[in-house]
């Protein structure tokens, strides 16, 4: 039903997405899909890399750990913004129409008061993707 | 190895850019934690401590405010009166050093590698430097500071009783000739807004810009002492420097947001008769903290960026304006006339000892010099935040060059056609006026005055706007120890607490004076700080590649 999952993953932080990304290594198995980790990043040195070429390079041998993990075909698209803070979620709903995914597998926290004055990334995305969203709460 | 040694730990090119090999990473001295509902990524000494020594000194202020004005203006007439000569040697040097870097071969490295890529077109890049460069200035010196200059030079020198000069005109001033002070009188206004500034500006945000981009150092003001500091730099003496940094900002923004309020309350008072008092003095404040909090969570591209093309163009337009109702021709000629003027005084404008113009030297001069230096880690930072991927050279010319030769237009214009005004029509309005309304009744005398003076009012508060939003965005750069993804809502809290201590202050009496004193003194630390930015950034230029 699935051909091509786009990933949103935080490389700063992936160890707290562990159950999301455990969901997307076996819906693509599942559905024999291929997945796409995206990555939003600025061009400045952050905690991840030093360089955004140097990201780009984290990302990609993220994407071929993930492979090797789920047994899955994956690749990895980096987007650099010039401020990612702000820009995350539109970079994302551009980068799934860019790849082509017709799913968006990604992790959010569960939602409480603040989300009505702050909506979350995954809330943002599933209202605005064009492409069916799952959202894997995990924090 | 050897060349680690000899470059001060700064590795030989390799590659299309080699970052310095340090132990720290960027966010590893961080907090990441929930307060109530928002999240935070912040460097904690660096935070905390700047939050605090903002809020106490707001407090010092206010419970003592006659004991902080004087200790504050002890401070400033110390900093500007006693440390004139260093001021001047030091933007000299800085003028000196960028010059240099254009015509030396390093002028070829690229920040971000060889390989990178600007990530702002022309046109963009150079609205938003210059928004954050000077554009409020510019709206309200343009007409003032050339008419003051001029009237002084014509008024001449007057000796007091102890042999020392009373008047207030630069150099030997240009008594009774007219054209003589005209000439002298651009020429030193030009000086204070031409390459001296736009020079201090240019080598911290090139200092920044190399070690981030190219040394894979933390955007944050303390990365440019690596070469000298090593791994201290990760400790207390950054830890100082980055909190300098933060104060000098936030007090240097909240101080310009109190005064710019008064300033349009007066403008809109000539204008459309709204009352003068603080309650209109404090809802220009909101109002103002408000649209930049809007454009605080439209981002770098959606905010600022739109809001300096929108201003740049207005401000074209204006200057279009004027220039075409005005003297057009003679206005020209006089932007030529000008600029010569300012290259044949130059030497000895800059000159820093054995003057005899002293009150020009120490109250205009060595004041400015001081100003620009409190604002270059602010405005440093933010030109270093969208250079990215521009050569050496092509940041010189775009940062000192081109903005000095727009300065020297602007001020040839405005200035020009008020000064035309006086001496030829006998209109002294503009002269006579306070100068919050020199623009204003300067604009009166020509045509369509209604609509220009709108826009002049519009310009004002779009650069407000502006400055809180870029200010915020590297405030809360500098104390997420150099990350630019943590959260907005940080973010958000800079930008209203900047307007909260600008309300608190403008509340008070003189309050905003003596904090503003105190801001200005600290260009005297800085102009240390940028000093050492140069031998920095010459360590880092020697050892990338060239393209």
């Amino acid at each position: 039903m699935f051909r091509h999952i786009m990933a949103p993953v935080d490389l700063a932080h992936a160890g707290r997405i562990e159950a999301a990304l455990k969901t997307t290594g076996e819906l693509a198995r599942h559905y024999g899909a291929r997945v796409t980790y995206v990555a939003v990043h600025g061009s400045e040195p952050g905690s991840v890399a030093h360089t955004p070429e140097e990201f780009a390079s984290k990302l990609g041998a993220f994407a071929a750990a993930e492979a090797e993990r789920h047994g899955i075909e994956t690749a990895a698209h980096d987007v650099v913004s010039h401020d990612p803070a702000v820009d995350l979620d539109d970079k994302l709903l551009a980068a799934a129409d860019e790849i082509g995914a017709d799913l968006i597998a990604m992790a959010s926290h569960v939602p409480g008061l603040a989300d009505h004055l702050w909506p979350s990334n995954g809330g943002k995305i599933a209202r605005h993707a064009k492409v069916s969203t799952f959202i894997i709460r995990g924090l | 190895m050897s060349d680690d040694t000899e470059n001060h730990g700064i590795p030989a090119p390799e590659g299309a850019s080699d970052v310095i090999e340090t132990e720290y990473s960027v966010g590893q001295d961080n907090i990441e934690t929930q307060i109530g509902p928002f999240g935070l990524d912040i460097h904690n000494p660096v935070f905390m401590i700047s939050g605090l020594a903002i809020v106490v000194f707001v407090f010092y202020t206010l419970a003592l405010p006659e004991q902080a004005g004087s200790v504050f203006s002890w401070l400033f007439d110390t900093v500007t009166k006693s440390f004139d000569w260093f001021f001047l040697s030091a933007a000299n040097i800085f003028v000196l050093f960028c010059l240099l870097l254009i015509v030396t071969p390093v002028g070829s490295v690229r920040l971000g590698g060889a390989e990178a890529r600007p990530d702002y077109g022309y046109i963009g890049w150079f609205a938003m430097l210059f928004a954050a460069g000077m554009g409020i200035g510019l709206m309200f010196y343009g007409v003032s500071e050339p008419l003051t200059h001029f009237g002084t030079s014509l008024g001449g020198v007057t000796v007091g009783e102890n042999g020392v000069r009373t008047d207030w005109a630069p150099l030997g001033g240009a008594e009774g000739d007219v054209i003589a002070a005209e000439r002298l009188g651009f020429a030193a206004t030009i000086f204070h807004w031409g390459l001296h500034p736009w020079a201090i500006y240019a080598v911290v945000a090139l200092a920044l810009a190399l070690f981030s981009y190219n040394k894979g150092l933390p955007l944050t003001i303390r990365s440019a002492f690596y070469p000298i500091l090593g791994e201290r730099v990760w400790g207390w003496w950054g830890h100082v420097i980055d909190v300098l940094a933060v104060f000098a900002t936030l007090f240097g923004l909240a101080t310009s947001l109190g005064f710019g309020a008064t300033q349009a309350n007066a403008g809109l008072n000539e204008l459309f008769g709204v009352p003068i008092g603080s309650t209109t003095q404090v809802l220009l404040i909101s109002g103002i903290t408000a649209i930049a909090l809007v454009s605080v969570l439209r981002g770098l591209d959606g905010g600022v960026k739109v809001l300096s093309e929108i201003n740049m163009g207005l401000a074209f337009l204006l200057l279009l304006f004027v220039l075409l109702v005005g003297p057009t021709l003679a206005t020209l000629t006089g932007f030529v006339d000008y600029l010569g003027a300012y290259l044949q005084h130059l030497p000895a404008l800059s000159n820093p000892v054995g003057r005899e113009d002293l009150n020009f030297e120490q109250g205009w001069t060595s004041f400015y010099w001081a100003w620009w230096i409190s604002w270059s880690p602010f405005v440093g930072m933010f030109i270093a935040r969208v250079s990215r991927g521009r050569t050496v050279r092509e940041f010189i010319v775009c940062v000192l060059l081109i903005p000095s030769l727009v300065c020297i237009l602007w001020m040839s214009v405005f200035g020009g056609v008020a000064v035309d005004q006086v001496v030829s029509d006998g209109y002294t309005a503009a002269q006579d006026a306070p100068l919050e309304l020199k623009l204003f009744k300067m604009l009166a005398e020509l045509p369509l005055a209604g609509i220009t003076s709108i826009i002049g009012i519009v310009l004002v508060i779009v650069f407000f706007v502006t400055s809180s939003d870029s200010g915020s965005l590297v405030i809360d750069t500098i104390t997420a120890g150099g990350k630019v993804d943590a959260p907005v809502p940080q973010r958000v809290f800079w930008c209203i607490f900047e307007g909260a201590v600008a309300i608190v202050l403008l509340l008070s009496a003189g309050g905003l004076a003596s904090l503003q004193s105190m801001v200005i003194s600290t260009g005297l630390p800085f102009t240390i700080v940028l000093l050492v930015m140069c031998v920095a950034i010459w360590r880092g230029l020697m050892a990338e590649r060239r393209s």
